[in-house]
């Protein structure tokens, strides 16, 4: 502050003797001598005690000419009439604080931890930093760029528009949103080998999903070789990327979606409608073999149970089923019996009719 | 000189910063991510920070470099690996297949002074590169079938472009490290329509086929079991077919004329005579 002051003071010094528009006045003069607050309290209102020492410059402040002006700057800034030596002494040390401050801060690095301290001397790489703190030299010398290492960044691509198709080996396109995770392994590598990082990661993981994808059918790319598909991205990624000496290791791919195109969609739902559609055709069937199956059971062992007591008695067995069948029958149906063998059965079909229709009333 | 200065303050000031500003102009830091060429009234005469394969980073070359005011000037270049984009370029294949064919290559300036004499800067680099790969990408997919560029095979294909546009990128002190195809599409309108009326025609086909063979599947389950049924039916009334005659007879009268207790059946009349077997104790025979 005080160094500010005392230019402040230098510039007013300088423009006060000019002609301005208001005339001539000696108001530089009225005003304490540059960084000199420790003199008093001498305000611009007040009566400054320096008006007292040196009467002379006070005068001379009306009397405008370069010469003058050129006098008197001599005055102030060197000879006898300069700074008092307390206020030197105090910039002086302003100057060294602030070197020291200088040192400090730039000349300290606290890395935090999953950061890496990448050290340049005058540009050249030298060293990387840990997390914790480190120390260098001072700023013109030594630069620190601090890199996220940890941090695993991701980068979403694919599917947000409509025509970003891919093509399958089988000739089909795909409709595929993936997302790539990737962190720095090296951050001297990742600092200085690209121009690009974050384009090239993008470029390289559309490349090699696409190389991928178009080597496996439409419905493995949607099916069960997603993870197959997902781990040869991420080896591709990672080859191609170390080619380049990037210094970025790939974490892994994730495949969001992969599904067919909008404008098929519809033809997909039908296979999975037909998928559906035979499957109920095919436990329909079953529900009818084993409704077949259980029924053939029971008739056989009825028969079965039956036919072993049959063994036993046949004749007798024999007609009891058949009066008791009979007993069932016969009361229920209208019955003519017709005795003389000679006579033509007349059959009285109008009555048959009737006692039909009567039956049907009462039900 | 100290004299001077408190005689001249700000003429002193002025000359101070001016002696500054020259040093710093003649010692310049040169960073790892670039390359140097110094050049001497016109003429380049060193290069600092070249970029040396294999060499690792840390190495001699940046750092703080040097250069006389006003006779050495340094064009700085990059040193880092770069892209370029080729537009996307329709590619015809040898079976007269067109495909939309998006390609980048990446490379490195290792011969900063050639590229300057031949390319001028970093920009017309770009742009004299550009149409050069895409020429390159074109003739060689140009000379495959449609199917061979969706196979492993197409990594070789590019591989052959590397080449050939590294033999033409040498002219301009360039390396080119990779050349991929980034996506390779159906050009939109009649190609792509048909190619979805082909993937439309391929489900429908295939749901067909599931219908089919789910139809299928389902005959045979039925066949089976009415297999099955007739086995154990054989099994079991094989054992005696003359009273299985008369046993399966009881249960159809019933069921005939009783109903089997879901729907009612017609009603029937009998005429029945007398000698009937069930009658045949009506006319009071004696045993």
């Amino acid at each position: 502050m005080t160094i500010f002051s005392g230019l402040r003071g230098r510039a007013r010094g300088l423009f006060a003797d000019n002609k301005g528009p208001w005339g001539p006045s000696g108001g530089g003069d009225d005003e304490p001598p540059p960084a000199s607050g420790s003199e008093g309290p001498g305000g611009p209102w007040g009566e400054p005690p320096r008006r007292r020492t040196r009467p002379t410059l006070a005068s001379a402040g009306n009397t405008t000419s370069l010469d003058e002006f050129i006098r008197r700057s001599r005055d102030r800034f060197g000879g006898n009439g300069g700074l008092p030596g307390q206020s030197r002494s105090l910039v002086l040390w302003g100057v060294v604080a602030l070197v020291i401050l200088w040192l400090v801060v730039t000349s300290t690095h606290s890395i935090s931890p999953g950061q890496s301290g990448v050290v340049t001397t005058f540009g050249r790489y030298s060293r990387t930093l840990g997390p914790g703190v480190s120390f260098t030299l001072p700023s013109p010398l030594e630069r620190v760029t601090k890199v996220d290492v940890r941090k695993i960044q991701s980068i979403d691509l694919g599917s947000s528009d409509a025509d970003d198709l891919m093509l399958t080996g089988d000739q089909n396109l795909l409709d595929l949103a993936y997302q790539v995770r990737w962190n720095i392994r090296s951050p001297e590598l990742y600092l200085f080998q690209m121009s690009q990082p974050g384009e090239t990661i993008r470029e390289v993981a559309e490349s090699a999903m696409r190389a991928v994808v178009s080597q496996v059918t439409l419905n493995d790319a949607m099916g069960d070789k997603r993870a197959e598909i997902e781990a040869r991205v991420a080896e591709n990624m990672q080859r191609i990327l170390d080619s380049y000496h990037s210094g970025i290791q790939v974490q892994g791919i994730a495949i969001k979606q992969a599904d067919p195109p909008e404008a098929v969609n519809d033809a997909f739902k039908q296979v999975t409608a037909a998928q559906q559609q035979a499957q109920s055709s095919i436990n329909a069937a079953n529900s009818y073999s084993l409704r077949l199956h259980q029924q053939a059971q029971g008739a056989a062992t009825a028969f079965d149970k039956v036919y072993e007591q049959y063994k036993l008695a046949p004749e007798v067995t024999r007609r009891r089923m058949y009066y008791e069948t009979m007993e069932q029958v016969l009361p229920r149906i209208d019955k003519t019996i017709v005795e003389t063998p000679g006579v033509t059965p007349y059959l009285p079909l109008p009555q048959v009719q009737r006692s039909q229709g009567q039956q049907e009333r009462q039900q | 000189m100290t004299g001077f200065i408190r005689q001249r303050p700000i003429i002193s000031a002025v000359l101070g910063l001016l002696v500054l500003l020259l040093l710093l102009y003649s010692f310049p830091i040169v960073p790892e991510t670039k390359e140097v060429v110094v050049v001497e009234f016109g003429k380049p005469v060193r290069i600092l920070n070249r970029y040396q394969a294999g060499r690792p980073i840390g190495g001699r070359g940046a750092g703080l470099a040097y250069r006389i005011p006003f006779v050495d000037q340094f064009v700085w270049i990059d040193k880092r690996v770069q892209d370029v984009d080729m537009q996307r370029q329709q590619v015809i294949s040898t079976d007269q297949r067109r495909l939309q064919v998006d390609a980048f290559a990446r490379y490195r300036i290792v011969d900063p002074l050639r590229m300057l004499t031949s390319a001028g800067n970093e920009q017309q680099l770009t742009e004299q590169l550009r149409p050069i790969l895409g020429s390159e990408v074109r003739n060689e997919l140009g000379r495959i079938e449609f199917a061979a560029l969706l196979t492993p095979e197409r990594q070789g294909i590019m591989d052959s472009v590397r080449t050939s546009l590294n033999r033409i990128a040498r002219q301009y002190g360039v390396e080119v490290l990779d050349v991929r195809i980034k996506r390779t599409d159906l050009p939109d309108g009649a190609p792509l329509a048909a190619a979805f009326d082909r993937m439309r025609s391929a489900r429908e086909q295939e749901a067909q086929s599931i219908l089919a063979q789910g139809a299928k599947q389902a005959q045979i389950i039925q066949a089976q079991a009415d297999a099955d049924a007739a086995q154990t039916y054989a099994a079991s009334f094989g054992k005696d077919p003359e009273f299985y005659d008369f046993y399966r007879a009881m249960q159809s009268y019933r069921i005939t004329f009783v109903g089997n207790g879901q729907d009612k059946p017609a009603s029937t009349t009998i005429v029945l005579s007398p000698q009937n077997d069930y009658l045949k104790e009506f006319t009071g025979r004696s045993r």
